[in-house]
């Protein structure tokens, strides 16, 4: 008779924890950012190109769907930003704990939801 | 660091501290370079975006025409868009395994990228030596 043997953990068999959150969501909102210097570029080129190409940028980036992407630019920035001092962090060799990295998670998302409040709702651009 | 004889590396690329992926640790230590600069430079744009007096033409030309934000907005765009052509490349090599394919994303990305902090840099200086 064989002995039973630990089974690997298979793909759909998990529990959602915030550090494998915190971890896919560095790397989307990686690719989120990437994508998002074409708005960057996009914004440069039209004021090196005069007040008619930067009112075709402005006309955008204030209509809704503008709005919606600059918000998500600025929650995925700030989110980016958090993760990737934590990554630092955790780079020198520190906060590997279960719950030193879980707490670290946890404040990473409280930072992101705060700056992006501060931003768009304290200091209003638009106001 | 052993002279056991399974050690797969030459002594050459040992000592280029080269791995399996033969450009050592050279792609690692950009990222975290161009992150730590990222940090200042993000938080210096977003800050600039907030207090900006006005949005139209006339007064965000004028604003990157002082040399201290075309200079940190260059900083800016070759740091940030360094790092994303560097995390780019790392989705495109863990998640497209077909070997032409992969190839194509990867040229692809890095021509992106150069084209996009050119282009960038060009508007900057124009706006700013125009100004």
């Amino acid at each position: 008779m064989t002995p039973e043997k630990p089974l690997s953990p298979h793909i759909q068999i998990y529990r959602w924890e915030i550090t494998m959150l915190a971890s896919i969501l560095h790397r989307a909102a990686g690719i989120a950012l990437a994508a998002g210097t074409v708005l960057l570029v996009w914004l440069l080129l039209a004021l090196a190109s005069g007040p008619v190409a930067y009112e075709c940028f402005h006309k955008f980036i204030t209509s809704p769907v503008g709005t919606v992407l600059l918000l998500g630019w600025t929650g995925a920035l700030f989110f980016h930003m958090g993760n990737g001092f934590r990554h630092l962090v955790m780079d020198t060799g520190r906060g590997y704990s279960v719950v030193a990295a879980k707490r670290s998670a946890f404040a990473v998302f409280v930072f992101a939801v705060l700056m992006t409040l501060l931003v768009w709702f304290v200091a209003c651009p638009w106001q | 660091m052993s002279n056991s004889p399974q050690r797969i590396l030459s002594p050459l690329a040992r000592a280029r501290g080269a791995g399996s992926a033969h450009h050592g640790a050279g792609h690692w230590l950009h990222q975290r370079i161009t992150a730590l600069a990222n940090i200042p430079l993000m938080l210096w744009l977003v800050w600039s975006v907030v207090h900006m007096q006005d949005w139209n033409y006339a007064a965000v030309s004028l604003w990157l025409a002082q040399p201290i934000n075309a200079i940190l907005m260059i900083l800016a765009v070759l740091s940030t868009f360094y790092h994303a052509a560097l995390g780019a490349q790392v989705v495109v090599e863990d998640y497209i395994h077909h070997p032409g394919f992969k190839m194509v994303k990867l040229i692809g990305l890095r021509l992106f990228f150069i084209a996009a902090a050119v282009a960038s840099v060009f508007s900057i200086l124009k706006v700013a030596f125009a100004g």
